[in-house]
């Protein structure tokens, strides 16, 4: 099916004159190479990709990596016609043709992040037959056009943070190499957030994702009761089960088996279940500088004297982790991890 | 040349499948014709130039970069199989990272068959170049280096190939690295030659690999030369068979510079070569001079672990047939504390005589094959984890049975052999 609408596609192309497609251009999605501007893919019906087109459908993820402060609209298309499969513990299994688009935007003041919002990138992975392929799309201030950006960018941002206090710093645009960091296991790539526990919730439109996206044609398989993580923001919850959901969308991606930083033991994956392996207690094995003057990753009941904390905390590069993606620290999230760390029970002297 | 290009490698490609069938490990890609380079200018945004030719790199080209030094402010990263990246000279193209914003080392490989060649990497904020999951790299004629000297807050490793099979590191030049200058980790088929290691924490590390050779290196003025060991809690354990002959470990009495947490920072200043909780490595024709701790240790884990599946004491260690002047005349921390006991200089070789691990008898089968005339000394340790209050001091060379030693390494993208 997927096949015959590329070739009709093509055949159509190659007629001249053929209509702009109502829906994504699946010729451009699937092409060797990527294509100059976002406009090609035709994933949305007006220049400022604001609208999309029928067959691309927003999400959200229960709990966001966290991006400095940068807004995220997530939407998935998944070609007409097929259907992901639903996959459990990692993500689910996209069709050939899908495509996930996630916009990194700022608003003047986040604390109204709706309001005069500026687009920074764009980023696509694409499933094709031989796998996924990560394109970074980096906007023009007149917000009319984001151009293919290989190598990445540098953006000056002037804001307001969602606290309220100055947000004054230069974004950066990972190059492709660097989207492949975190997202590849075991050297594929491989998209991060679409996993069952990150989308059994209810979504923007209003829905059970799982369920949406079932209903919808979009996905099959999926269980009677998907496993849910636990939102980081639910000051409710359980500290522990906050702090693990929030190393699992923030550090997993690379802290796992297979993963950019499989070789240094410390793998914080949300099932993972050893001491030694989420850091309790545990030697660093290469973080030279960055264990500061601290001797455990985690360090029970001490915070301060963890690797983990300092390194979140931190915004100096060859410290900070994590290493890419971040300029800032997220007071939030360290808080969240010191308090984890805090009710550990110390282990006797 | 592009699209010829890509005919041309698409061909080698298939040749090189077919020869893969009979088994052989395939041979490096190599570039068709060397006139195909592809030229980085020393005008205009290097970095930027640098960065998309290492993206946009076809399979099997070679990227050369021109004389001159470069202020780079973002890590590099290179992910094409097959690419040669090729400086002027390793004191000639030199890329100083001093203004580095973002991140975890100077330039990161993640894919197979590179050389990086005849450059020189300066002053990063974390690693110097990493290679993960890399296999048949070559690093040859490079220097990596922090420029102040030593200082806690260097970089942990200078050349840093991890997680790979078939390594080769030649002719390279580490310095002040906060770890080890030259850091082999979980990785196998490695050879370490001919390269200079100096003012580093330690000079060269062979850690939780197999078959290593280093030979014909020169480790000075480290606080630790040499070291080949084997840590818990890693993905991959069970380090064994390296061979470590015809180095020059020498006056390794930098003071221990390294941050606390990493096994390094329990590194006794003034050490040669130490071997913790590693097995089946054979020391042969190297010279040691002026170690003022310890020329040789041979050691268990010295750190408390609950990984049931790691081994902490060493085993199958040969000695022979080195050189052995001066040093132990002025041992640090728990060396210093020996001394007190019996003296000053303390001789060549040390052992700290741990022979039982939980609960059990090991054979650690330690062989000190050197002439009468070296000293050894067992701590008489007992068993794991040592007690410092317990210690039996000993001269005597323990009892051993002949060890094999390991074939020599060959590696496919070693065209010198």
């Amino acid at each position: 099916m997927t096949k015959l609408a590329a070739a009709l596609c093509l055949i159509l192309a190659a007629c001249g004159g053929a209509p702009t497609p109502t829906g994504p251009d699946a010729a451009a999605i699937l092409a060797d190479k990527p294509a100059a501007t976002l406009a090609e893919y035709n994933l949305f019906a007006d220049a400022a990709a604001r609208e999309p087109v029928p067959g691309v459908l927003p999400y959200d993820l229960i709990n966001p990596l966290f991006s400095d402060h940068a807004a995220k609209h997530r939407l998935v298309h998944v070609p007409d016609g097929t259907k992901a499969s639903y996959a459990e513990p990692g993500v689910l299994d996209f069709p050939v043709g899908s495509v996930l688009i996630k916009t990194f935007a700022y608003a003047p003041d986040m604390r109204e992040p709706a309001k005069d919002e500026r687009y920074l990138e764009t980023r696509l992975l694409i499933r094709r037959a031989d796998g996924w392929v990560a394109y970074p799309y980096v906007w023009n201030e007149a917000q009319t056009e984001a151009r293919y950006a290989p190598i990445g960018a540098r953006i000056d941002i002037a804001s307001t943070s969602p606290a309220g206090e100055p947000l004054t710093f230069t974004y950066a645009v990972p190059n492709r190499n660097q989207c492949k960091t975190c997202h590849q296991k075991d050297g594929d790539l491989l998209p991060i957030g679409p996993k069952a526990r990150n989308l059994n919730h209810v979504g923007p439109h209003g829905v059970n994702q799982i369920a949406d996206w079932t209903a919808r044609g979009l996905l099959a398989g999926a269980p009677d009761a998907p496993p849910a993580a636990p939102s980081v923001a639910d000051a409710a919850l359980p500290v522990d089960a906050r702090a693990r959901a929030y190393l699992d969308i923030n550090c997993a991606h690379c802290h796992r088996a297979g993963g950019s930083a499989s070789n240094s033991g410390y793998w914080v994956d949300w099932y993972e279940t050893s001491p030694a392996r989420l850091g309790i207690s545990k030697y660093p094995t290469a973080a030279g500088r960055g264990g500061g003057d601290d001797i455990h990753v985690v360090s029970p009941g001490a915070p301060d004297a963890s690797i983990l904390a300092y390194r979140m905390a931190s915004t100096e590069p060859g410290v900070a982790m994590p290493e890419l993606g971040r300029v800032l620290a997220h007071d939030e999230g360290v808080e969240l991890i010191r308090a984890w760390i805090a009710e550990m029970e110390r282990p006797a002297p | 040349m592009g699209f010829e290009r890509a005919m041309m490698l698409g061909g080698a490609a298939l040749l090189l499948a077919a020869c893969g069938e009979s088994g052989e490990v395939p041979a490096s890609v190599e570039t068709v014709d060397a006139s195909d380079a592809v030229q980085i200018a020393a005008e205009g945004d290097f970095a930027a130039a640098l960065q998309i030719a290492l993206i946009e790199a076809e399979p099997g080209a070679t990227i050369e970069m021109p004389e001159g030094v470069f202020n780079l402010t973002d890590g590099l990263s290179l992910d094409v199989d097959g690419v040669h990246l090729k400086g002027a000279g390793q004191e000639k193209t030199i890329l100083n990272f001093a203004g580095q914003t973002g991140a975890g080392e100077g330039l990161l490989v993640t894919s197979d068959d590179v050389v990086l060649s005849d450059f020189a990497v300066q002053d990063t904020k974390g690693d110097g170049i990493k290679s993960k999951a890399a296999d048949r790299i070559t690093y040859r004629d490079l220097t990596v280096e922090w420029t102040r000297g030593p200082h806690p807050e260097n970089g942990a490793y200078a050349i840093y190939p991890v997680e790979s099979e078939h390594v080769l590191v030649e002719r390279v030049t580490v310095r002040a690295c906060a770890d080890a200058g030259i850091y082999v980790g979980q990785s196998s088929n490695i050879i370490v030659r001919d390269s200079l290691a100096e003012y580093n924490v330690a000079g060269i590390e062979i850690e939780n690999s197999s078959n290593a050779d280093v030979y014909n290196n020169i480790a000075r003025n480290n606080s630790g030369g040499i070291l080949v060991f084997d840590l818990p809690d890693l993905p991959v354990m069970g380090g064994n068979s390296t061979r470590i002959f015809n180095n020059q470990i020498v006056s390794n009495n930098t003071e221990n510079f390294a941050p606390p947490g990493g096994i390094v920072a329990d590194l006794i200043p003034g050490s040669g070569l130490t071997i913790m909780a590693n097995s089946n490595v054979h020391v042969f024709e190297n010279t040691f001079a002026d170690n003022k701790s310890a020329h040789v240790t041979v050691a268990a884990y010295t750190r408390q672990t609950e990984d049931e599946s790691y081994f902490p004491l060493p085993r199958d260690i040969v000695l022979r047939d080195n050189t052995y002047e001066g040093g132990g005349d002025a041992p640090e921390r728990v060396m210093g504390m020996i001394a007190e006991v019996v003296g000053t200089p303390l001789p060549p070789v040390i052992w700290d005589g741990v022979t039982s691990y939980d609960g059990k008898e090991v054979d650690v089968n330690l062989v000190v094959n050197e002439g009468e005339d070296v000293g050894f000394l067992s701590l008489g340790g007992g068993s794991y984890p040592l007690d410092p209050a317990a210690l039996q001091p000993s001269m005597d060379r323990p009892e051993s049975e002949p060890v094999e030693e390991p074939a020599p390494i060959v590696l496919s993208q070693d065209t010198a052999s």
